[in-house]
């Protein structure tokens, strides 16, 4: 009888519209790191929200057994006292306060109603020689990269007595030598009796690590493999994290005709300053009129800042490398050098950076090319309504009337609207940053539909898309991005989901 | 549909524009009941809007600031200051008035920019920016006046502008002629224009409203334009504040409801990312938006110090505040995106109606105050309940 600290049992849970898990089993023996792999949207993430009790007991159907006993967490604080750490992507330092002070927020050591700074400077001590950190513990969190905020991270976990340590794709950011100090740690962690579950879409990591990997597709359980019985392969990884049928809802383009290249970047790099880290590296890639290329990878691959670096470099990259678009080589500075190139960027979070919520459908619609519509500085308001009528016809926007303000739309309409307002500017070259998220089948099947009427008037698309079936498609042509290098492309003959993920797991 | 149901779609898809001008209405009947139609007299309410005016042109300024979601603090000293400036090129330098008054604007504008720059070019928050403004201005004001104290200005032409009234021409039964024509014209104009915008709407096939609500529309507010002229004609007529306070409305309402610019603040106020996106200089909208609340500071300490035909050292206190409340009290949201100018100064004379309704009253400063505030609090719930209900 295997000995398990954790036993999730049956956990389903559902969002409106969706649902993110449904019977989910998941168990963690006692002194083993087990790692969790699958697509984006697969629910590892929602599955340890609701293992440490960001969705609270009740929010969710199914047991959870923690060191044998049935747990009913009502937040946060109730997992942790049982020692359960969770170390999220995005971590949650502090960056002006000092490591110490960081390793003890929210859990200070105290003498009577006073912190004790001085027990709290020791305690710190032993606990970043227990993470190998050889930093003093006054040192500021803004200072140390993200490797070493990472270990301060476990060193904060540690102090509260951690028993199941819970990794979310914990080296994403890291280099490799950062990445393989904090592997081995966790090794020598597993050494002293803390269990582990890391997240991670690096399968290298995970089959150098793991002594167990469980699969989740689309919120179900698909198996869990053991290294001790069998050999744990990269292909087989990846089988289960695809292996599903494609389903027919991609329409077809019979008569499509692919002209000259319309847009091309070549040893294109970007650096943001503010990570300061090269978000994109030595990119090459190229788009040909009446055509629809797919950008794969997971997620912090690059693929979206390669698009804004193109789209007038919205958050300042430092640039290097060529840009040619319609044939001629340019330095695009702001979006709206970009949008009069005959370019146009669909984001991926339309309600943070698409939309304007509080406006109506007619002013969201046309307002990248208001000019359009004015003269001497005036907007023709009825000309507007007519441009607004027009695309609410032709993209099927299902609204009470035009008045309506956006952000009380559907998901699908809002994302019409998105598509609509840079329709409206006419471009030649349309980037969709994931089309579908968030969006139900129907509205996706005409999206599709849209973005085939468009290639057929001899736009041209690049599809940036999580989704490797509406990769495959969609697109004559697919690029794999991870780490921020374009790591192949494949046309669109060649490409299948085991091919794409093995690139983007590089 | 039936007229009835019609009104009241309209009513309900409106309530929040709506309720401002119920509750301008409600507060002028209490008033004019408790006062036995002392606050309704010709003379009262000439004093009343002439009072408005200078904080109604800040009030204009500043719902925009917060439309594109900063605040400025420092327009009150900032029109003080600028007013004793005023105050010394038409005195010491005995400058003419249309010499100076280009001047002071362009001035504030000056001062508007740099704000405007250091939040836009360098994010430093508005609030200190101004806040600093605040501090530099009255400073600044001090030590204009700290020499001389108070100074007068005995120039009439430029103490018109607080103080007098558009002539006359003539007396028609004891009303003000040119006060008249005016109203008529006006009420001619906006017929033509709206008769002019449906013939256009039905052009294009879009919806109008039906004749009946539409002659309704056309009849009321005539009616309130004929009456207001009417009120006022009995006394001195127009006054010249009035004229620039509807100038300064008509202007900024064309700019934000016709223009690509308006469109562009609220687009900036609504969301700056997506706005930054959509291709629209965030920076430069925001230089504009403080530029313009400089200008019309400046305008403000114009108005302020004609009326009193002196310079303070204490002009402008606190107007910055009562500029605030008017544009909350006109409906503009805190979160961006959302306020017009007609609100700010619909809100502006509720406020200056509230001040002038308790004083006729007797009402004791310490409770003006606090009922000043509780109507400003009850405003933004009302505000805050009417765009939660229709979300």
């Amino acid at each position: 009888m295997a000995d398990y600290i954790l036993e999730m049992d049956t956990i389903s849970k559902s969002f409106p519209g969706v649902k993110a898990l449904s019977d989910v089993n998941f168990k963690v023996e006692r002194g083993e790191i087990h790692c969790l792999v699958g697509e984006n949207g697969a629910g590892k993430s929602t599955l340890m929200k609701v293992l440490s009790g960001v969705y609270p007991h009740g929010e969710y159907e199914g047991e959870i057994i923690y060191n044998g006993k049935a747990q009913q967490f009502r937040e946060i604080s109730d997992s942790v006292k049982v020692g359960i750490g969770i170390i999220y992507q995005e971590l949650a330092l502090f960056p002006d306060l000092t490591v110490y002070e960081n390793i003890f927020a929210g859990n200070e050591l105290k003498s009577g109603p006073f912190i004790n700074w001085n027990e709290t400077i020791t305690a710190s001590k032993k606990l970043l020689e227990k993470v190998r950190l050889r930093i003093t513990p006054e040192t500021m969190i803004r200072d140390l990269n993200v490797g070493r905020q990472q270990l301060v991270e476990i060193a904060k976990a540690l102090s509260k007595d951690v028993k199941l340590l819970i990794l979310d794709e914990p080296t994403a950011a890291l280099n490799e030598d950062d990445s393989e100090n904090l592997l081995q740690l966790l090794k020598e962690l597993k050494s002293q009796g803390i269990s582990c579950i890391m997240i991670s879409h690096k399968l290298k990591e995970v089959i150098s690590i793991a002594d167990k990997v469980t699969v989740l597709r689309d919120g179900k359980t698909i198996g869990t493999m053991d290294a001790q019985t069998e050999e744990i392969t990269e292909n087989k990884i990846i089988r289960s994290m695809v292996g599903r049928d494609i389903e027919d809802i991609y329409p077809k383009r019979p008569n499509q005709q692919i002209g000259e290249t319309v847009l091309a970047v070549r040893d294109w790099s970007a650096h943001d300053s503010n990570l300061d880290r090269q978000v994109v590296k030595d990119a090459h890639v190229e788009l040909k009129k009446g055509e629809i290329i797919g950008i794969a990878g997971l997620m912090g691959a690059g693929r979206t800042e390669l698009a804004l670096s193109i789209f007038g470099n919205p958050k300042h990259y430092k640039m290097q490398g060529e840009l040619e678009v319609l044939g001629k080589k340019r330095k695009l500075k702001h979006t709206s050098e970009a949008i009069k190139a005959g370019i146009a960027y669909v984001t991926e979070d339309r309600k943070g950076d698409g939309l304007f919520l509080l406006q109506d459908i007619r002013e969201n619609i046309s307002a990248a090319n208001l000019q359009k519509i004015a003269s001497g500085g005036t907007i023709n308001v009825n000309e507007e309504v007519k441009v607004a009528q027009h695309y609410k016809q032709s993209l099927n926007i299902k609204a009470s009337s035009l008045e309506q303000e956006v952000g009380k739309l559907s998901g699908g309409n809002q994302q019409k609207v998105s598509v609509a307002k840079w329709l409206f500017t006419e471009p030649k070259i349309l980037i969709l940053d994931e089309p579908t998220r968030g969006i139900d089948v129907g509205a996706k099947f005409e999206m599709y539909t849209i973005m085939n009427e468009l290639v057929d008037k001899g736009m041209s698309i690049i599809m940036i898309s999580s989704e490797l079936p509406e990769v495959l498609g969609m697109s004559d042509r697919i690029y794999v991005m991870a780490e921020g290098r374009i790591k192949g492309e494949l046309s669109r003959s060649e490409a299948n989901e085991e091919n794409i993920m093995a690139l983007a797991t590089q | 549909m039936s007229f009835f149901g019609e009104l009241k779609t309209l009513l309900k898809q409106n309530i929040r524009e709506y309720g401002m001008y119920i509750a301008l209405v409600v507060i002028m009947l209490i008033f004019t009941i408790l006062t036995n139609g002392l606050f309704m007299s010709s003379r009262n309410i000439s004093n009343l809007l002439d009072s408005a005016g200078y904080i109604a042109v800040l009030a204009v300024g500043m719902t925009l600031v917060i439309v594109i979601r900063h605040i400025d603090l420092s327009v009150g000293f900032l029109a003080g200051f600028l007013g004793a400036i005023a105050a010394i090129f038409l005195t010491r330098m005995d400058w003419s008035m249309w010499l100076v008054i280009p001047i002071i604007l362009l001035i504030g504008i000056l001062i508007g920019l740099i704000s405007g720059f250091l939040v836009a070019k360098l994010a430093i928050p508005a609030f200190v920016v101004t806040l600093a403004g605040m501090l530099i201005f009255r400073g600044a004001l001090l030590q204009v006046t700290e020499q001389s104290g108070t100074i007068i200005i005995k120039n009439d032409q430029f103490n018109a502008i607080g103080n007098g009234n558009i002539p006359a021409i003539a007396e028609v039964a004891g009303l003000h002629l040119s006060t008249l024509l005016i109203g008529l014209l006006a009420i001619a104009f906006f017929i033509y224009s709206e008769f002019k915008t449906r013939r256009t709407k039905n052009k294009y096939g879009f919806d109008t409203l039906s004749m009946s609500m539409f002659s309704v529309k056309l009849v009321l507010v005539s009616a309130v334009i004929l009456y207001i002229t009417w009120i006022l004609a009995g006394y001195n007529g127009f006054s010249w504040t009035l004229i620039i306070m509807l100038v300064v409305v008509l202007v900024y309402y064309y700019l934000t409801t016709k223009t690509v610019l308006g469109r562009y603040i609220y687009a900036v106020g609504s969301n700056p990312e997506a706005a930054h996106l959509t291709g629209i200089n965030v920076q430069k909208i925001t230089l504009f938006v403080f530029g313009s609340m400089g200008m019309l500071a400046a305008l403000s300490g114009i108005l302020y110090t004609s009326r009193l035909q002196s310079a303070t050292t204490t002009a402008g206190t606190l107007f910055e505040l009562d500029a605030i409340a008017a544009a909350y009290v006109g409906g503009v949201s805190a979160a961006g995106g959302v306020g017009k100018v007609t609100g700010a100064i619909i809100g502006a004379i509720v406020m200056a109606s509230l001040s002038n309704g308790m004083n006729l009253l007797g009402v004791g400063i310490s409770y003006q105050y606090m009922i000043r505030g509780a109507v400003l609090a009850t405003a933004v719930i009302f505000d805050v309940a009417t765009r939660a209900k229709r979300a």
